[in-house]
């Protein structure tokens, strides 16, 4: 596996692409945050933040929908708001008799559990927007930029390096178990849950041993080459007139959509 | 079993439990306050190992939060097609240690939510607290009760450790949640620790087994690690415990926490007018006899079951110090 199997589309020279990365992160969490504070049913604002965010899909030079596409992780999580429906107090829309209970959904309820999902759906496309025009080093960089300590930086680098390798390791320890236990018809599995918990925690502490020992020889490498404990890059990052502009711009757009959610329908 | 689509879905799906809060389901505040704590802790967690591993740090925890990540795509069939797998704070607190296992754990976290959008990045804060520190340090804090008994009992010790700390895990989400008033807590509390029951099966099984291999093949690695400052993460460990379930009652009975900040600040005044006034004389439904009741169960099992590991404890312990 290779780092390349998970950044498409990082590599392109979009307009959107080439800002400053400080820019690009900021804007994202803006854009997380006002989403947050949007009222609940603020149609017109979740309409202009989605159409926001399909303008910068367009200028990254990206397929229309690529966020909308990969958006479905959260899918399983709104599972937890549904709950919300039932018990907020409002006008019945819908009610029923399940066992002893009365289930009643309420408009409120339903208000506010479409306004819950709509959030977190636009929140993740941006997320995604901003890992499909940003190389993650370059993003890594743009956090130390923003104070994030220099050493969780370092880490997550360094993990993110690796990931690849040990995924790797994980995977020919998972091939060499599917060659050793031939599995048996229509998905059964062979031995006691026990037995098979245990083959999976010994790869487990297998891979373990594996990964320290790495870090023990990557460790070595690094000092054969000079590692004093910095990690030094080649791009300067630094923010030009473009990027301001850009920056400020985009601020402006998400106050605008801000101010169309919390006043009141003409 | 075809490796390529697993190659995908694993490292991202096997880890999709409902742990991971994706962005806006958690109110600002909320997710302020998460971060607020979380750095706190990391801060604590940076400083200490920093002193032991200098500049050996990054490699060391980087390519352990490698290893927690590709840890978590080993799975084994459980039943009906289901799977377990690894989440693995536990494993990492005892076998790195509380310190580096938060780092690796929060590494974990970071780079789930930043490269595979799995868990939000507003609310990555609150995400670490769940994941990397809330179970850490409660797994870690059970399992120190049990050092220096038997292989066997550490062994157990740690199967309930992992249980318990994905029990903690799912039941902060839940709170967290209806702080938030994104779900009613008389329906979460019960169907976030049901669904985690399960899945916290697994986690302890994996622990315990990986912990075993360990013990086998590399004892050292287990024994000098954590040997001072024991009873410490015992200590934290409680309290992390007990603050997690005096927790349940407060956040069951305060407002919205986004809205009352705002109504406390006139923070919604300066709104004038919205028309979306349902939320300042929203009253929460769940304070009702079923959701207090219900977190009242919750809280009495939870005492119940550390009573029962301390009295166990003891009891073990006694015939040790005998002989």
């Amino acid at each position: 596996m290779h780092a390349n199997t998970f950044d498409r589309f990082e590599h392109r020279h979009s307009l959107i692409h080439r800002l400053d990365p400080r820019v690009k992160t900021v804007i994202t969490l803006l854009f997380i945050v006002a989403n947050v504070l949007l009222p609940d049913g603020a149609w017109l604002a979740f309409l202009a933040a989605w159409a926001f965010l399909l303008l910068l899909t367009v200028l990254a030079d990206l397929p229309l929908f690529y966020a909308a596409k990969r958006s479905f992780i959260v899918l399983p999580f709104t599972l937890a708001a549904i709950t919300v429906m039932f018990t907020l107090p409002g006008q019945p829309l819908l009610s029923w008799q399940m066992g002893s209970r009365q289930m009643m959904i309420t408009d409120a309820g339903l208000l506010r559990f479409v306004s819950i999902v709509i959030r977190s759906w636009l929140s993740i496309q941006m997320a995604i927007l901003l890992t499909a025009v940003t190389q993650l080093p370059d993003l890594l960089h743009a956090l130390q930029h923003l104070r994030v300590p220099r050493i969780l930086v370092a880490i997550i680098s360094f993990m993110y390096r690796y990931l690849f390798v040990l995924a790797d390791e994980a995977m020919r320890l998972l091939r060499a178990r599917e060659a050793r236990s031939a599995r048996g018809w229509a998905g059964k599995s062979g031995g006691t849950i026990w037995w098979r918990a245990r083959v999976a925690g010994h790869m487990v502490g297998q891979l373990m041993l594996r990964s320290l020992e790495r870090s023990d020889r990557v460790y070595n490498a690094m000092l054969a080459r000079g590692y004093d404990g910095r990690l030094l890059t080649l791009n300067p990052h630094r923010m030009q007139p473009g990027d301001w502009l850009a920056g400020v711009l985009a601020a402006a757009v998400i106050a605008g959509i801000q101010l169309l959610g919390r006043l009141p329908p003409i | 079993m075809s490796l390529a689509p697993s190659l995908f879905t694993s490292p991202i799906l096997a880890s999709a439990t409902l742990l991971h809060i994706p962005d806006g389901f958690l109110n600002l505040v909320i997710s302020l306050l998460c971060w607020l704590i979380s750095l706190a802790v990391l801060a604590g967690a940076v400083r200490s190992t920093q002193r032991q591993f200098d500049e050996r740090l990054a490699p060391l925890a980087g390519i352990m939060a490698a290893f927690i990540f590709a840890a978590q795509m080993i799975n084994f069939p459980v039943a009906g097609g289901t799977s377990g797998h690894l989440v693995g704070a536990t494993l990492a607190f005892i076998v790195l240690g509380p310190w580096l296992g938060m780092l690796a754990m929060t590494a974990v976290i970071a780079s789930q939510a930043i490269i595979f959008q799995d868990g939000g990045l507003v609310v990555m804060g609150a995400n670490i607290l769940v994941m990397g520190i809330v179970p850490g340090v409660i797994g870690y804090g059970i399992y120190q009760m049990s050092r220096g008994r038997s292989r066997a009992v550490q062994l157990a010790a740690t199967g309930v450790a992992a249980w318990i700390s994905v029990m903690a895990a799912a039941l902060v989400v839940a709170l967290l949640l209806g702080a938030s008033g994104t779900t009613s807590l008389s329906v979460a509390i019960p169907a976030m620790l049901g669904i985690h029951a399960l899945i916290g099966l697994g986690e302890a099984l994996i622990t315990a087994a990986a912990l075993s291999f360990v013990m086998q093949t590399r004892p050292t690695l287990v024994q000098d690690g954590a040997a001072v400052g024991q009873r410490r993460w015992v200590i934290a460990g409680t309290l992390v415990t007990l603050a997690v379930l005096l927790l349940a009652p407060l956040a069951s009975a305060s407002p919205d926490g986004l809205e009352w900040v705002a109504e406390q600040t006139g923070f919604l005044d300066t709104a004038q007018n919205a028309p979306y006034n349902i939320l300042p004389d929203y009253t929460l439904p769940f304070l009702g006899e079923t959701g207090v009741s219900t977190i009242l169960a919750g809280l009495i099992g939870a005492l119940l079951v550390v009573g029962v590991m301390f009295g166990l404890f003891r009891l073990l312990r006694r015939p040790r110090q005998a002989s």
